[in-house]
């Protein structure tokens, strides 16, 4: 198993985000997470990643226990065996697009990386020489995919990816994360508003008032 | 309408307190130092005009040899009509130092007239006779203890001075005859000519304050310069603070913008809201100033009556126009560092003004801006260098090099980040060298106020440094003699000479006078012929034989600043008082003089000059003989102990003048310093907020937060390693300048430039503390922070 969540629970003050949720995730497995605005999808995201503590339960990735690490063990974790991908791209805005898509790569120590082919795979190989704010949304996003994928993570995972996007570029840049993650024989845990791009996961769970279903 | 923008305006500072605080601890800073130098500067300028009008302001008879008057000259001129009024000016011993004594006749002097009022007030029959009160200044009064039984204070007499009646201070002078005769106006019509009746006197204009000011007026000017250049470092405090508030808050301004709020409109409540923030600044500003002011007077006097002989003492005492001139300084600062971020809104459209990119897009065009005002002001100084002359000159010199190269630092700094970031390797180094380039357009303001600190920190040290080893070389060289002598009475010579002649090898008369010079007036002194001299006198410039010349009583010898504001060269001739015609044999450096001087063969001086004062004499002694003739002159002569000087004593005693007359420069070099410092800090806290998107990212794919902080530790101390380096160039060519032409154009004397390597390492590791310090909260906060904040650039918009 790539990702075990046990008993999960999550609170801000008095506020209980998540309760008690329990999920699990395969390597090569698509799972879209949905729910309502507040419902404490991206939270769940954000512990999972271990950008934010959990109040209980446990997050064991490829075996590792998140709560037994540190800021810089879990700082490690992410830049070896996790690709995460925002909402708002959160490109490094200093760097090219080709810095970008190898930065995390190159950051967990691998020195040959070979962008001009991730980047026409990405439909962006025109693009590697520009900084972010001269690409479109569409363009951004498939940097950042590009990104989490470039180190081959065993686990992506992706924060309403599509959110910024209309339509017809959330399909292609939806699309393209599935197959990227399947591809580098990643496991994919990916929060969407969207129904109608949660069917095209493997596996769909919904989170409502701190619960999951699924 | 407007009054609702301007609160949603304002709202922002509520939720930025710490932004509003350095936003007007920045104006605060730059108002209060310039505030404070011009307060005593007006002081000082107050103290000059009284002393100069104690006396009503009013033409006066002078000896043409500047001897005593008699006092049958006086009753000759007042018989056939003249009407003048005696006057018996010298000084007298007081603490601290010497007091300037003004003898008077009630009535005859003019009634119009500050002394006049003076006497009026506290009544003439005391003030009458040998014996009669003193009148003084209660602070002037603290200083006289000796007298403290005879001194009657007067509220608004001038500081520094006192009255006495004329017998009285010849009683107290032992004046032989009346210094000037005071000419009162309205002078009746049928009165012979001066030449006829007096031919030994001429007349002279009447004494101003800008006679005083002339010779003070390069000091005032420095410390004006020295505030300038504190108000501009501050201003870019204050630019600072204002152009991230306006960053912060273009949302705000696009969104006003859009719900109808004209361009104009907005400006003007933009404005309103600076206006607010400046008076509120102004007056933090103007009391500190007042602060800073009080604290540094008393080493400015000492500096002033060291340096020229001007009184300035007393408390602060602040005019209207002062505390007015402090808003209108804070208001026009507020306005020049505002302007930037004012013309970038009013530029934008109102979509363009809520994206980044339009913004950093204006901040290159900024930076472009920058970089050709620097050249432009670059190019002004070299063309006053090589074309201007005069001490303004001098100064657009130091003002055009100081703020081109602060304009020019940027584009360096850029290019220098650029050639790091193309020989970066690893992905961290890349993205540190690329995020400082990106940061740049915010962090240079701060980085221009740290280069302008450290550039005139090594300036003016290098300028003092220099002077300092110049000033103890020239002393050791000029003050040869191990013992100064000064006699009670001219008549104790020859009794004197054949005292001492046995008991030491030389014995070297230092007899004076003054006298009008080439139209200004100068020292004369009289020199015999003697190996000390021939050793040690530090000739610049002189002909061949200048000292066998002197010896039979051929030749003069002037001192640089006379040389250098007359155009002297050695063999020009030299019309000296009295009709004596000389020539220039030799130049001679003698700093920290502000009159011209001449040196005369001790013959001619004295057969040429009846009044030369010859009480003091220089006594050459061999190794271990002071102790017993300072011994024998006390007990077998009966000379005073306090009428001799040691060398050692006089050269610590110059040199603690000098040390005390750099101590306001070392004060506000501090000071600008300690500003450039705040403005790194401020610019870095202010910054670390604005950052969050950039370092979010870069933590979430796997950087530790405390290595993001030490990288933006190291990243603050590579900025002010970079900004040092190029203000040691900027530094040492500003200590040229105030060496070669703003000290030859103020004070008359060039002195070689000496570097000091050690000073310049110390600073570099003062700087680096500095922004260490600076950087080290910011950097310990983001270690910290916790990981919800960073989490929260991902799920709101930046």
């Amino acid at each position: 198993m790539l990702l075990a969540v046990q008993n999960l629970t999550k609170r801000f003050d008095d506020v209980t985000v998540f309760a008690d949720i329990s999920l699990s995730l395969m390597a090569r497995e698509a799972v879209a997470l949905t729910g309502e605005s507040g419902s404490g999808k991206s939270t769940l995201l954000h512990v999972i990643a271990g950008l934010e503590p959990a109040d209980g339960g446990d997050v064991i990735v490829d075996g590792q226990k998140i709560e037994d690490l540190n800021d810089g063990g879990r700082a490690t974790l992410r830049r070896d065996h996790i690709g995460i991908v925002f909402q708002q791209f959160n490109l490094i805005p200093s760097l090219t697009v080709a810095q970008n898509l190898s930065f995390q790569a190159r950051l967990s120590g691998r020195t040959a990386i070979e962008t001009r082919p991730l980047a026409e795979t990405l439909g962006i190989a025109g693009q590697l020489e520009k900084y972010p704010e001269q690409l479109s949304g569409g363009e951004q996003q498939r940097v950042a995919i590009g990104r989490a994928v470039a180190n081959g993570p065993k686990l992506v995972l992706a924060d309403e990816p599509t959110g910024n996007l209309d339509e017809d570029t959330s399909d292609l840049v939806f699309d393209l994360l599935l197959s990227m993650a399947r591809e580098s024989g990643a496991g994919l845990l990916v929060v969407t508003h969207s129904q109608r791009l949660a069917e095209r996961a493997d596996r769909r769970l919904h989170l409502s008032h701190g619960r999951l279903s699924g | 309408m407007s009054r609702v923008v301007l609160l949603t305006l304002l709202s922002y500072w509520q939720r930025r307190p710490f932004q509003l605080f350095t936003l007007v601890v920045g104006l605060a800073l730059a108002t209060a130092l310039w505030s404070g130098v011009q307060a005593i500067n007006a002081e000082a300028r107050k103290s000059y005009a009284q002393a100069a009008e104690i006396l009503g302001g009013y033409s006066v008879l002078k000896d043409k040899t500047n001897a005593p008057i008699a006092e049958a000259t006086f009753v000759k001129l007042r018989r056939s009509g003249w009407l003048v009024s005696p006057v018996i000016e010298g000084l007298i011993p007081a603490d601290r130092a010497r007091v300037r004594l003004l003898g008077v006749d009630p009535f005859t002097m003019p009634q119009i007239s500050t002394a006049a009022d003076a006497i009026s007030k506290t009544g003439i029959s005391d003030f009458l006779g040998a014996n009669g009160t003193i009148l003084a200044a209660p602070v002037t009064a603290e200083r006289l203890t000796d007298y403290a039984n005879r001194i009657q204070i007067v509220e608004g007499m001038v500081p520094g001075t006192v009255l006495v009646d004329l017998s009285a201070a010849k009683h107290l002078l032992q004046s032989t005859g009346y210094t000037r005769l005071t000419l009162l106006p309205d002078q009746p019509l049928q009165r012979p000519e001066l030449a006829d009746i007096a031919p030994s006197l001429d007349l002279h204009a009447p004494e101003t304050a800008a006679d005083l000011s002339r010779l003070t007026d390069s000091f005032h000017l420095n410390l004006t310069a020295f505030g300038l250049l504190s108000f501009v470092v501050g201003l870019f405090i204050v630019n600072g603070a204002v152009g991230l508030a306006f960053e912060q808050r273009r949302q705000t301004f696009r969104t006003l913008r859009t719900i109808g709020v004209a361009a104009n409109r907005l400006i003007v409540i933009l404005i309103a809201e600076l206006l607010l923030i400046a008076l509120l600044a102004g007056v933090l500003g103007i009391l500190l100033g007042y602060g800073i002011a009080a604290a540094l007077l008393p080493d400015v006097a000492a500096t002033l009556r060291g340096l020229y002989g001007a009184s300035v003492e007393g408390a602060l005492t602040l005019s209207p126009t002062w505390w007015l001139s402090g808003f209108v300084i804070a208001v026009v600062g507020t306005g020049l560092a505002a302007a930037t971020s004012l013309f970038k809104v009013a530029k934008l459209s109102p979509l363009a003004t809520g994206q980044p990119r339009a913004w950093e897009r204006a901040s290159a065009t900024t930076m472009r801006a920058q970089f050709v005002a620097a050249l432009a002001c670059l190019a002004v100084a070299g063309a006053v260098w090589g074309l201007g002359s005069g001490l303004v000159a001098g100064f657009i010199l130091l003002g055009g090099l100081l703020l081109g190269a602060a304009l020019l630092l940027p584009t360096l700094l850029s290019a220098a980040l650029n050639l790091a970031q193309k020989r970066a390797s690893g992905p961290v180094s890349e993205w540190f060298w690329a995020d400082t380039q990106h940061q740049l357009p915010s962090l240079s303001l701060a980085m221009m106020a740290l280069l302008l600190a450290l550039s005139a920190n090594i300036g003016v040290g290098t300028m003092v440094g220099s002077f300092r080893l110049t000033f103890t070389g020239y002393l050791d060289q000029r003050l040869a003699s191990e013992l100064y002598v000064s006699l009670e009475d001219e008549a104790d010579i020859p009794a004197f000479l054949a005292f001492v002649e046995p008991r030491v090898d030389a014995v070297l008369p230092i007899w004076r006078t003054e006298g009008d010079v080439l139209g200004a007036p100068a020292e004369i002194f009289g020199v015999v012929d003697h190996p000390t001299y021939r050793q040690n006198w530090p000739l610049l410039q002189a002909l061949p034989d200048v000292w066998d010349g002197l010896a039979i009583g051929q030749g003069a010898l002037v001192n640089e600043q006379l040389a250098r504001r007359e155009n002297l060269a050695v063999g020009d001739e030299l019309p000296m008082p009295g009709g004596l015609k000389t020539y220039v044999a030799g130049i001679y450096s003698d700093y920290g003089n502000p009159l011209g001087q001449v040196i005369l063969p001790i013959a001619v001086l004295t057969e040429n000059y009846v009044d030369t004062d010859r009480h003091d004499f220089g006594l050459r002694l061999a190794d271990g003989a002071l102790d017993a003739v300072r011994t024998a002159l006390v007990e077998d002569f009966g000379l005073p102990p306090d009428n001799m000087v040691d060398q050692a004593s006089l050269k610590a005693f110059s040199l603690s003048i000098f040390e005390r007359t750099f101590a306001v420069t070392g004060a506000l070099n501090i000071l600008t310093l300690g500003i450039a410092g705040v403005a790194i800090l401020t610019s870095l806290l202010t910054l670390a907020a604005m950052r969050l998107p950039q370092v979010a990212p870069v933590w979430a794919i796997g950087v530790p937060r405390r290595m993001l902080s030490r990288i933006e530790l190291a990243r603050a101390l590579i900025l002010a390693t970079l900004t040092f380096v190029l203000a040691v160039p900027v530094g040492l060519a500003l200590a040229w300048v105030l060496l070669a032409v703003i000290n030859v154009e103020a004070f008359g004397w060039r002195l070689p430039m000496q570097v000091f390597p050690f000073d310049i390492i110390r600073l570099f590791l003062l700087s680096l503390l500095a922004a260490g310090l600076a950087a080290l909260w910011p950097a310990r906060r983001l270690s910290v922070r916790p990981p919800a904040d960073l989490i929260r650039v991902f799920t709101h918009e930046r």
